[in-house]
Formats: structure tokens, C-alpha cells, sequence
């Protein structure tokens, strides 16, 4: 099976190209040029090519929660997202913290999945924060990074045992960075609207001082730390200056904490409910310039699907998080591209050489011949409607529904394999 | 088209003081109610007119009651929602020989809510209607028992007046479109 | 007369206007109670229900009174007889008792947006009867109408809140229509119980109570619910009291004809030393017949704006 993309756009901050060519693609790689004609050749005209979008957090929810979402429905609606490899956050049901439970992720991706799927392990057992879970072993059974996600490691020993432990085999700890003493019971920001609304909320420093804490162990351990879903000013700047002085630390953000402030979370609507919680104005200009000067590593979405019984509650016990494959790629461009905050390889970076370095995917985030050929094919000019019913995500649990985008992914290719196109949706 | 001058009014009220006292000699048991808004201006002129006749020192125990709560069409009211207005009965109804008072009558149902209003302030010896106009078509087997003028029609009767005696006191009959 | 929403959610999003009309309705309610029969039919065969999930008995008795006055027929539920301990959602309960042909359902409960919740979810008409730390806008409504009584006008009127503001719906309330009618509010208490952004509200901060009460027209009290202390929110009741209580000697700096309330119920000794609750200046059991008349002006309100029952469901 070999494809020819003939005349397209070619954007790969791996190679810093930006230029109209041709991609070929051959037995599942990138190649030079293809030993015979092409079996499949794809009109690139008015279309732009990256290197497929790694998305390095997300919650796919199986095994355990399959009502929420499934390794099937996940990665179908990451395809339609232009994600052609998924990272997915071990608080499955059980958690991820054993061989097997990443062994049956791996089986069911390979069964049922459209695009990668690359499991992160626990980083103690049960994600309890007290022991560490089996490390090496996780590894061998195929994780690419390890996290406690959604629960911070409160336990500064442990903490920093893990990132001295993950030396041994390069393997970065991802830090959901939350006092949960600070942040006890909070559901949304603390500020003016969280007092208006009588809902108790989440200061951000209760994320600060966690990532404070993590950055100094770093430098204590020499251990590679990336931070999640970086939400406030004071972050931004702990890890700048963090990387100023050499550490080994990277760090992501989500479109929702560049796009939305805690103004939105209007009419108690839990759509706008996720943790971190979105912030104020000021907060969101800091996550802009921290993806500007590069502090920011990284664009991941937090794919949190939910179902629309849990969301429908009280505001205090609806679940945090939303869903997020469809929506990364349109409001990156429209939000930081279109608003003249990165380049459009800037922005493409974030999304794909800058994971496949940080986590080590050698074969992945480039179009370099040689390279897995994960591609996306993008229409940057392809306007609509972000509508419920085109939601191919379980859970539809999103706070963009109803907005207007220009630029979306128009095709999807996995490992030589088109596996989405808008036009006809999920190739099986 | 106009039904009645201020001059007419003044006489249809005093031919309305006459036949109440003709009818009700215990003079120490009369109270005048006014239904709100016009009928309060009515009530208080027949109160005043009542009190020259007989040469009255003392004023005549007066109340006025408002009858939004008691209305039947609450829920199938127009576009606004009718505004409560006060209900002011300070004396006691019970043992007196009550005037019910309103400007003009129609449909009878008013005063059906008018006498549910009463009931729950006591239990007066008799409840009679006085009325300026009787506009006729009736709804409820309700009648006055002292009428000024009767002019039936199915246009609005507006009653202009208010507690003093003017020369531009007038009651006349709107036209299908609403204006004079 | 300038009201017609399907809810009353919270006093922030009302205007003056609406505000006003409550207020003015109330009035005639009011007068209603001095007669031998308390009651109009205002509402006959319309189903009021009162959902509290939250112990309460001042305002539950307060709406029963107020819907009984207008002769509607109400149901209390109340948490521990409810199917809330089966597991039942607050929505699917609220759509059976919708089903059920619940006209207004007034529920109280311990979490803010609740009642939110339930008017996106239903057709029936919604009453916040306090929600969480968010709005009690029924109390609002009162404690206006009792300054309003007592005081004839609103604008200029130095009002001063004191005790725990940042767990008060009470307070939140009062400030939306205190400042809405131009009064100059005043907050005191401990920086641990006032919210850091309440200034942005238009509110004066004061943490020490012998400066706030300088000059004030009202004072309303709030309840210090003891299991703050818990939460290290103040170090004793000993302290609070030494701190916060309003005694006598405290309110002789106000001015000499200060409305003192409170919103009930209260902890004489502890925000308030019995001698004040019962001398001249206070009002707290007006505040409570004020309050069947506010409810009465609420019910029917609702009640007479719903006519069309051409509400938009929002599910």
C-alpha cells in the first residue's frame, strides 16, 4: 500500500519545512520517493500537511468506564481531530498500574483503535501517592511516561523517588500539580466569580505551590518532569524560570486555558467545570506568552469525557473535565495562530515534534523519511459549526459546542493508513 | 359619546343618597365600601353626599377593597399582570348594613369578588351594590339595588371623576376603536 | 407592574424595577394579615412545593404560610422522608414531582445552582429558598422590605452586614438589592469570613466592628454557625464574641434610631447579646411577618406571570 500527497503544504517544524511538495508513504512509513507508482494518490492542492498531532493527555477511559468513552469511540474521535497518537491518563477503572491492565489497553488499540494509542503508567501504586508502583515493569509492557493524574503525589518523598527512579529508564513523570489541602472541596476559580456564585473555589496557588515543590525536586533528582495542564500565570513563570536554569523540565497547557476565562462559567453550566479550573483574563495572557517564548512545551487536550447524567448535577458534584480531540486543532489555529501568538509551525511543534522529544516517540512527530507515517492534512480555510450531533466521542460534555471554527483536519493518516476524512468520516 | 355632565353626576349620586337612606333608617349601622380604583371615587362622594342630607357631624365608617386576589381570571389574564392594590376596611363588617360601591356594572363579576373580599373581613348584616352606570350584559345573576343612570352597551363606559366636584367630571362611552 | 420570569433565582440578575415590584406588591399582602380571615384565592388549585434538602424551619413555614394565604395547596418534602436517600437525582426527583403537576417548587438546598439546575431542567417555576453560599433572595427581599418600612427610602441608607459574609447567601442577597437601591453597604468580620473580592461589589470592608458601626442606619446580624470554628476559620467562639458581638455599648455608635436584624435563627450570646435582640431598635420578629408578605408577593407574582405557560424548556 503506498500513497502519494502530490502538491500540498508542507508544514514540519522537525525539519523546519514549510513548503508545497509532495509526501510519499510506503508499508506504513514516510519515504523519499516510492519504489513504484503510487496505489493512491491524494490532491494536495489548498491543503496543508504536519506530522500527525500527538496528543500527550487524555482520559479514554477503558477499562472501566466504557459508558464514558472507549478505546473504539476515543480514538475514532481523535482521528477526527487530526490526532494520529493518544496518550491516555492511567485512572481507568482499575488503574493502570500493572502490566496486564497495559497490555489490555495495547490489545484493545490494536483491535479496535483508529490511531495510536500509547498508555502512561501509574506512578504508585493505586495512585494512592504512598509506594511506588512497578516502574520497570510498566515499561517493558509499553508505557511512555508515568502519572498519578488527577491526583497529585502529596508526599514529597515519594515525589522524589519517582523522578530518581525514572532516571534509569529516560522516562519523564508527568505532575498533576494540586495542593488538595489548598484546593479542598473547590470546583471552580477562586475570585469575584466564585464569590458571586457561592461556589467554593480553587486558588491558584494551591497549583503553584505544587509545581514549585516539583521543580525543586527536579532539580534535587535530576529526574525528567513534565507538568500537566498548566493553568496560571505563576506557573508559567515557575517553569521559565525553571528552564532558565537548565532544568529538566517541560511542561503542557490546554485550548481551554488559552481560550476561556472563569467569566464563561455562567449559569452554573458544568461544561466549564474542569480541573484545573479556568482562570481569569490575566492568566490566560500569561499561558499565550509562555507558549510564545516556548516555557510551554506543549498543546494536549485533557480529553475528559463525561457522561451527560454525571454532567446534568449540582455543580459541586457534577464531575470535572471535558472532552477535547475535536476542538484541539481548530482552536489552536484560531485562538494562538489566527491571533498572531505563534506561527503555524510554532503552534504544529507543540503538538508534535516537542511530544515525540520530551517522551521519546523516536519514530513520531516528524515527516522525515523514515518516520512512522502518521500524517494530518488540514483545510486552514474550512469554516463550521462545532455541532453536538458531529461529536464522535461518547460523551459530549463540551463547552464549545455552538462556536464557529475556521481550519479543522480534513484527513487523518495512521501508520499508511487513512483512517478519517470529512468527507466520509471514519475509513474502515 | 358622553352619557353624563358633572352636573348630571352630581345629581345621580344625590338620587343614589336618597333612596340608600329611603331604605336604611338605622343611620348608626351604615358603612360605605368602594371597590377599587373608580368605585373609591364614587364611594366617597355618595359618603359625602349621605353625610349633607343628614346633616351629619361624625363621618360614615368607609373602607375600600381591591379584588385582584379574588379574581376569577388570574391565569388567563392579559399581557400584564394585574396589579395588587390596597384593601383598607378599618372598621368592623360585622352587624353593618354595607354599600358596596363601584362605578359601573357589567358583567356582575366584580362584585362576585367584591362579596368574597367582605366575607373574609366578617360577617356584615346586609351587602347592597350601588353603581353610577348599569352597562347591562351580565354574566352572573348579580343586580344593584340603587342604579344612576342604565345604558346598555358592549363599548367601555369611562367615568371620569375624581373625590371633589369639577366641571370636567364626565361619564361617557368609548367607540369600538377606543377613542371619544 | 414590570415582573414576568418563570424563576426567582437570585436577586443579582433582577432589576431595580422588578425588585421594586416585589416590594410594592407586598405591601397589600401585609394588610391582608390584621383581618379575622388571613387568606385570598389568589392561587386555588395551583401545587406548591416545598423541596429542602436542608434543615429548615423558619423559611419551610414561611412559604407554607405564605402559599396557604393564597390558598394553594402545598406539600412539603423534606430530606430524610424523600427519595434523595435511594439515590435519586435532584433532577429526576424534581421532574416527578413536575409530573405530578407541581406548579412552583421551592427548594432550598446545600449546594450552590441548584435551583439553577432544576429551572433548566423543568417547566414548573422555581424559588430559591437559599442555595449553598449563593442567594437567598427571598431574605434579600424581606430585609429590604423591612428597611423600606421602617426607613421609607433605600438610597443613602448606611446598612451594615456583620459576621460570616463569605459563607452568607444571606448577605450575598442583601448586597445585590441593598446596592442595587443605592445604600451604602458596610461588611465586618474576621478576614477569614469576608471574601477578598467583595469590594467589587460596591461594599465597604471593615474587620474591625467598632469602626463599621460608626453612623450606620441598619444593622443586620448574621448567624456564626459554630462549625467554622472547625475549619480554623476563627480560633473560638470565646474570641468571636470578644470581637464581633454586638452588645449595647457597641451600638450606641450607631445612629440613635438604628434598625438592628437578623436573619435568624440566632445564637443570643454569641453574634448577639439578648439585651440588644430584644430592645427597641430591633425588628426581628417584623422581619418574619415581612416575610410571609414577600413570599405571598413572589407566589403570586410567578403564579400571574405564568398564565401563557409559554416557557422555553431548556433541557
Amino acid at each position: 500500500m503506498s500513497i502519494q500527497i502530490k502538491n500540498i503544504n508542507i508544514v514540519d517544524p522537525s525539519t523546519n519545512t514549510n513548503k508545497i511538495g509532495d509526501i510519499f508513504i510506503e508499508d506504513g512509513k514516510i519515504v523519499e520517493k516510492l519504489s513504484k507508482p503510487a496505489d493512491e494518490i491524494i490532491d494536495g492542492k489548498d491543503k496543508t500537511a504536519f506530522p500527525g498531532l500527538i496528543d500527550v493527555h487524555s482520559h479514554v477511559r477503558e477499562p472501566g468506564q466504557e459508558e464514558k468513552e472507549t478505546i473504539k469511540t476515543g480514538t475514532r474521535s481523535a482521528a477526527k481531530g487530526g490526532i494520529t497518537t493518544v496518550f491516555c491518563m492511567p485512572n481507568t477503572k482499575p488503574v493502570t498500574d500493572n502490566a496486564p491492565s497495559v497490555e489490555y489497553i495495547l490489545m484493545k488499540a490494536q483491535k479496535e483503535g483508529k490511531v495510536n494509542v500509547f498508555p502512561i503508567g501509574c506512578i504508585t501504586k493505586g495512585s494512592q501517592g504512598k509506594e511506588l508502583a512497578e516502574i520497570g515493569i510498566l515499561k517493558k509492557a509499553g508505557i511512555v511516561a508515568v502519572s498519578d493524574d488527577g491526583q497529585p503525589v502529596a508526599n514529597s518523598q515519594i515525589m522524589r523517588r519517582a523522578l530518581e527512579y525514572t532516571k534509569m529508564f529516560n522516562l519523564a513523570v508527568i505532575s498533576h500539580c494540586e495542593d488538595k489541602e489548598l484546593a479542598r472541596n473547590g470546583v471552580m476559580n477562586a475570585g469575584k466569580n466564585s464569590m458571586i456564585f457561592g461556589l467554593r473555589g480553587i486558588p491558584n496557588q494551591s497549583e503553584e505551590i505544587m509545581v514549585s515543590r516539583d521543580i525543586m525536586l527536579c532539580e534535587l533528582t535530576g529526574g525528567k518532569l513534565h507538568i500537566a495542564h498548566v493553568s496560571t500565570a505563576g506557573s508559567v513563570e515557575l517553569v521559565r524560570q525553571a528552564k532558565k536554569k537548565g532544568l529538566n523540565v517541560t511542561c503542557e497547557t490546554c485550548p481551554h486555558y488559552f481560550t476561556l476565562t472563569d467569566d464563561y462559567v455562567q449559569n452554573y453550566d458544568t461544561n466549564f467545570k474542569m480541573n484545573p479550573p479556568l482562570r481569569t483574563q490575566k492568566d490566560v495572557d500569561a499561558i499565550k506568552e509562555g507558549l510564545k517564548d516556548g516555557t510551554i512545551d506543549c498543546i494536549a487536550t485533557d480529553h475528559a469525557p463525561h457522561t451527560l447524567e454525571e454532567k446534568n448535577r449540582e455543580f459541586d458534584t457534577a464531575p470535572f473535565g471535558i472532552i477535547g480531540f475535536e476542538t484541539l486543532l481548530s482552536l489552536t489555529l484560531n485562538e494562538l495562530v489566527d491571533k498572531n501568538i505563534l506561527t503555524l509551525s510554532e503552534a504544529i511543534a507543540k503538538m508534535t515534534v516537542n511530544p515525540a522529544k520530551i517522551f521519546s516517540l523516536d519514530t513520531r512527530g516528524s515527516l522525515k523519511a523514515g518516520s512512522a507515517a502518521d500524517v494530518t492534512i488540514a483545510d486552514l480555510n474550512h469554516e463550521y459549526e462545532f455541532k453536538k450531533e458531529d461529536i464522535l466521542s461518547k460523551s459530549k460534555n463540551s463547552p464549545f459546542i455552538g462556536r464557529k471554527f475556521k481550519g479543522c483536519a480534513v484527513m487523518t493518516i495512521v501508520g499508511g493508513k487513512i483512517v478519517w476524512t470529512l468527507k466520509d468520516g471514519i475509513i474502515n | 359619546m358622553e352619557l353624563l355632565n358633572y352636573k348630571q353626576i352630581d345629581n345621580e349620586i344625590e338620587k343614589l343618597a336618597n333612596e340608600i337612606l329611603k331604605r336604611n333608617s338605622d343611620i348608626e349601622s351604615l358603612a360605605i365600601v368602594g371597590i377599587q380604583t373608580k368605585g373609591v371615587n364614587v364611594a366617597k362622594r355618595l359618603s359625602e353626599k349621605i353625610k349633607k342630607i343628614k346633616d351629619l357631624s361624625k363621618e360614615i365608617p368607609f373602607g375600600i377593597l381591591d379584588i385582584t386576589l379574588y379574581r376569577d381570571d388570574l391565569h388567563e389574564a392579559g399581557a400584564d399582570i394585574p396589579t395588587i392594590k390596597d384593601t383598607d376596611i378599618p372598621f368592623d363588617v360585622n352587624n353593618k348594613n354595607i354599600i358596596l360601591v363601584d362605578d359601573v356594572l357589567y358583567t356582575g363579576r366584580t362584585i362576585r369578588s367584591a362579596l368574597d373580599v367582605l366575607k373574609d373581613f366578617g360577617r356584615p348584616k346586609s351587602i347592597q351594590l350601588a353603581v353610577l352606570v348599569d352597562r347591562g350584559y351580565r354574566e352572573l345573576p348579580i343586580q344593584p339595588d340603587y342604579v344612576g343612570l342604565v345604558h346598555h352597551t358592549k363599548n367601555r363606559i369611562c367615568v371620569n371623576m375624581g373625590n371633589e366636584i369639577s366641571d370636567s367630571d364626565k361619564v361617557y362611552v368609548e367607540n369600538e376603536n377606543g377613542s371619544l | 407592574m414590570s415582573f414576568n420570569r418563570k424563576d426567582l433565582l437570585g436577586l443579582e440578575h433582577l432589576d431595580k424595577t422588578e425588585i421594586q415590584t416585589i416590594i410594592d406588591s407586598a405591601r397589600p399582602f401585609k394588610n391582608m394579615f390584621t383581618r379575622s380571615i388571613k387568606k385570598a384565592p389568589a392561587l386555588v388549585g395551583k401545587t406548591v412545593v416545598n423541596l429542602f434538602y436542608e434543615p429548615s424551619t423558619r423559611t419551610r413555614t414561611s412559604f407554607e404560610v405564605a402559599s396557604k394565604r393564597l390558598s394553594a395547596d402545598v406539600v412539603n418534602i423534606a430530606t430524610a422522608t424523600s427519595s434523595v436517600v435511594k439515590g435519586e437525582s435532584l433532577v429526576d426527583t424534581a421532574k416527578t414531582l413536575e409530573a405530578m403537576k407541581a406548579d412552583i417548587i421551592i427548594i432550598r438546598h446545600t449546594l450552590a445552582g441548584t435551583p439553577e439546575l432544576l429551572a433548566k431542567n423543568l417547566n414548573a417555576s422555581i424559588i430559591n429558598a437559599g442555595d449553598g453560599f449563593h442567594e437567598h433572595p427571598t431574605q434579600g427581599l424581606l430585609d429590604l422590605y423591612t428597611m423600606y418600612e421602617k426607613k421609607k427610602k433605600i438610597e443613602g441608607l448606611k446598612v451594615l452586614l456583620v459576621g460570616d459574609i463569605l459563607h452568607s447567601r444571606v448577605a450575598k442577597s442583601n448586597i445585590w438589592a441593598l446596592t442595587k437601591f443605592g445604600a451604602k453597604v458596610r461588611v465586618a468580620g474576621p478576614p477569614t469570613l469576608i471574601p477578598g473580592k467583595i469590594s467589587e461589589l460596591g461594599v465597604e470592608v471593615f474587620y474591625n466592628l467598632d469602626e463599621a458601626i460608626k453612623d450606620v442606619d441598619v444593622i443586620n446580624i448574621l448567624r456564626i454557625q459554630m462549625e467554622r470554628q472547625q475549619e480554623n476559620l476563627f480560633p473560638s467562639i470565646h474570641e468571636y464574641v470578644e470581637l464581633y458581638q454586638l452588645t449595647k455599648e457597641r451600638l450606641a455608635k450607631a445612629k440613635p434610631d438604628v434598625l438592628i436584624m437578623h436573619p435568624g435563627p440566632m445564637n443570643r450570646g454569641i453574634e448577639i447579646t439578648s439585651e440588644v435582640a430584644d430592645c427597641s431598635s430591633a425588628v426581628i420578629n417584623e422581619q418574619v411577618t415581612n416575610g410571609i408578605a414577600v413570599r405571598m408577593a413572589v407566589l403570586y407574582l410567578l403564579a400571574a406571570a405564568r398564565k401563557g405557560e409559554n416557557y422555553v424548556h431548556s433541557n
